[in-house]
């Protein structure tokens, strides 16, 4: 296993937002918006995601009243692009790597693996919010196939028999 | 203004240059086929059934779209257009569901309507179909996606209304119709109107049905089934039996309903002039007291809704006054129970309305009696009460004219008709309140500038008793946040007094009405068509102001007292609440 972070910082033992917190960073980043309609909705339920790591029904309708648009139309843009998640993410998103590389070195084996471990299927959160997982396509670093990426800590060159110990490092942060 | 000359299947057309070659086609007399596009409300391109084919283009141009240009050839009618619109027809009836025998559109349905058309005879793409969603939640709309062609019309109307709650869903394969989170309609913000219905081309929207309940009580010994009908019924319940739209079938509406069985036929007419004693009477009262002005209508539902949903703020501005056929309805169950010694509970009363937003209105809690009885207890659409009539058997055209039940409510005026179309209920309060204010029987009571659908915010200005008053008129929720709009922002005079009616044009273009084909709706305003016919009652009807009729007058002197009194109020008043939209707690995550 080689395992990296990137930007230097693991994000184990990260603090997070409190409700509160979020509801005032989403309040600055949607001052921008004020009025503006539709023109301005991807750049705005891309600043309440990174906020609220999901858009949930209350984040939306906010989007709406201040674009001045309606919630329907929101929900409808979320709804189309797969960027836009309507389900929590977990405080640590397991990102399995499915590109061609990492499927040929047994990517699948592995996502199978942190789902019968987590007791989640790829797309949902655990219950306690602590973990979710997400599939997604080629992250670029093909020559460590196969991949995962635990919010910004890369791991490579796995096998399923090492995800218990990395999941454990996360549980205990 | 200068003109473009095109070619059209050999035919040469001169049009003005901001037409397109579907306007330009329509002119020289040639049909292209459209399916999305519906006039004023849905121009996108999106279904491809108008493809036509442009001399020199690079491909097949979407008519609908497409603007005219100076030496343009266009065939609308090669055999690759043919082949093409074919296809596109194919891939749309491939996902569609084609049970159109039991389909509520069932010989009035656009798509049904092309497939004949093009002669499809085998949908040679066959495959999964898309899953879809049948929501009956709400008392007033069903959504079948089944049905759903994603044409767009319908969420083009409802943005057109400025309400937006349907929108395109999801993506590709999956891709839906229907409110945010796609929660039911009984759960949206939803107000009801039923522009999304009218506007559907295909089976996808439609009322709730309720004609089984009506037939049931009819054929109950025990009960008492009393019918009133809307203004705007008379003027569109003879398209659906092929008369032309805008021909008035008052005298056929009344038989139809009798043939039907019901025990007691009246007009909701009677209702409309209640009403306007009723509401003229809270204005006088608000203007001399200082209550809050401006005093806006409640007789739409649809737009009754709107304020409660979309603008709390303006729910003391509400008139407190019932609907027409809650009153009425009210009456029915109280005077007129107690004057035929029937009891109230076996009196069942069905409502025939424009209006899906009617069925949801007549199921508020706030139009109970205290022993929890409804005022209506159900309310048909134009289009159910035309099913019902072609259920029974009845020959609509060959029916005599009749009357209503002339023995205690059926008396209505001239006022009362014209509450269907837009600036009639203001009309209407006008020619009352004039005469009231000034005691006497003014003889110019016509009041021309708050009639007519040029402009969706109307403003005049009346003068009664030496004061001069200004008004405003408002018509689809549109214009009702236009007028809104301009009153908290004050760029809007000091009305006293606010008409709003939930739909364009007023009842007579109703969520509740016949479907009118896209195709027919190219040529004429629906709306001023069938407003001809409540004109046109109105000048023939012996009394023309609702103060004047002598039903309600007796219902005054002998039952409720004083209008505004205390069982005024217990009856025939009511009240209204803010409504959030999407509670928080709508959706589970």
């Amino acid at each position: 296993m080689l395992s990296y972070a990137v930007g230097g910082e693991s994000t184990v033992g990260k603090t997070k937002l409190t409700p509160e917190e979020m509801s005032t960073k989403l309040d600055e980043a949607l001052t921008h918006y004020e009025g503006q309609g539709q023109k301005a909705l991807m750049s705005a339920l891309q600043e309440a995601q990174e906020i609220y790591g999901y858009l949930p029904l209350p984040v939306q309708k906010r989007v709406a009243k201040t674009l001045n648009i309606s919630v329907a139309e929101v929900y409808g843009v979320v709804s189309f692009y797969s960027f836009f998640s309507l389900k929590p993410k977990g405080e640590y998103i397991f990102n399995v790597c499915l590109g061609t590389a990492c499927y040929v070195k047994g990517a699948q084996k592995i996502l199978e693996r942190i789902e019968d471990n987590l007791g989640i299927k790829a797309g949902d959160v655990t219950a306690d919010r602590k973990f979710s997982i997400s599939a997604c396509r080629c992250v670029g670093a093909c020559g460590l196939a196969p991949v995962i990426l635990v919010n910004d800590d890369v791991y490579g060159r796995l096998t399923p028999e090492e995800i218990p110990g990395i999941i454990a490092k996360y549980k205990e942060a | 203004m200068d003109k473009v000359n095109l070619t059209i299947d050999g035919v040469k057309v001169s049009v003005p240059p901001q037409l397109t070659v579907l306007e330009a086609a329509r002119r020289a007399g040639i049909k292209i086929p459209t399916l999305c596009y519906l006039r004023g409300i849905s121009v996108s391109g999106s279904c491809r059934v108008c493809l036509v084919e442009v001399e020199k283009a690079r491909s097949l141009a979407a008519a609908c779209v497409m603007p005219v240009s100076e030496g343009m050839v266009v065939h609308t009618n090669s055999p690759l257009v043919r082949e093409t619109r074919k296809s596109v027809l194919e891939m749309m009836l491939s996902d569609h569901n084609r049970e159109c025998l039991t389909c509520v559109r069932n010989r009035n349905c656009e798509l049904q309507t092309l497939a004949d058309e093009y002669a499809i005879r085998d949908i040679t793409f066959k495959g999964e179909k898309a899953k879809s969603v049948y929501d009956d939640k709400s008392f007033s709309i069903v959504r079948d996606g089944s049905k759903c062609i994603k044409c767009g019309r319908c969420v083009a109307a409802c943005n057109k209304q400025s309400i937006g709650v349907l929108s395109f869903l999801n993506r590709g394969f999956e891709t839906s119709i229907g409110p945010a989170f796609d929660v039911s309609m009984a759960d949206a913000p939803c107000v009801y109107c039923g522009q999304c219905i009218v506007a559907c081309p295909v089976g996808a929207l439609f009322e709730k049905e309720e004609t089984e309940d009506v037939w049931a009580a009819i054929a109950d010994p025990d009960k008492h089934v009393v019918f009133q009908t809307a203004p705007a019924v008379r003027a569109a319940i003879g398209e659906e039996f092929g008369l032309p739209i805008g021909t008035r079938t008052t005298g056929k509406m009344f038989a139809a309903i009798r043939r039907l069985g019901a025990d007691k036929v009246y007009d909701t007419n009677f209702g409309a002039d209640l009403t306007i004693i009723e509401e003229g009477h809270e204005l006088i009262s608000r203007i001399k007291d200082g209550g809050v002005l401006p005093m806006i209508t409640s007789c739409s539902p649809g737009w009754v809704r709107f304020c409660e949903f979309y603008y709390p703020e303006f729910i003391p501005n509400l008139s407190s006054c019932k609907s027409p056929h809650q009153m009425e309805g009210a009456i029915i169950k109280t005077y007129y129970a107690e004057k035929f010694n029937i009891a109230p509970e076996k009196i069942f009363v069905v409502s025939v309305m424009p209006c899906t937003s009617k069925k949801t209105e007549s199921s508020r809690e706030e139009h109970r009696n205290p022993q929890g009885l409804r005022d209506v207890d159900v309310v048909l659409t134009t289009r159910e009460f035309a099913r019902m009539i072609r259920e029974a058997g009845i020959n609509f055209t060959a029916l005599p004219d009749e009357t209503p039940d002339m023995d205690l409510l059926g008396e209505y005026t001239g006022a009362g008709v014209i509450f269907g179309a837009t600036g009639g209920v203001m009309e209407a309060a006008l020619r009352t309140v004039a005469d009231i204010l000034e005691d006497k029987d003014l003889p110019d009571f016509e009041y021309e500038t708050v009639r007519g659908v040029a402009y969706d915010v109307k403003e005049a200005e009346v003068e009664i008793a030496g004061t001069k008053h200004k008004v405003a008129i408002a018509h689809s929720t549109a214009g009702a946040r236009k007028l809104l709009d301009a009153i908290k922002d004050g760029s809007a005079p000091n009305y006293s007094f606010i008409e709003i009616m939930g739909c364009s044009g007023g009842c007579v273009c109703g969520g509740g009405q016949p479907i009118v084909p896209s195709q027919t709706l190219m040529d004429i305003d629906l709306r001023t068509e069938r407003a001809k016919a409540l004109y046109e009652e109105d000048v023939i009807m012996p009394e023309r102001k609702s103060h004047k009729n002598h039903d309600v007058m007796k219902l005054y002197k002998e039952f409720l007292g004083e209008p505004n009194g205390h069982l005024a109020h217990e009856l025939l008043h009511t009240h209204y609440s803010a409504k959030e939209i999407y509670p928080d707690n709508l959706v589970s995550e």
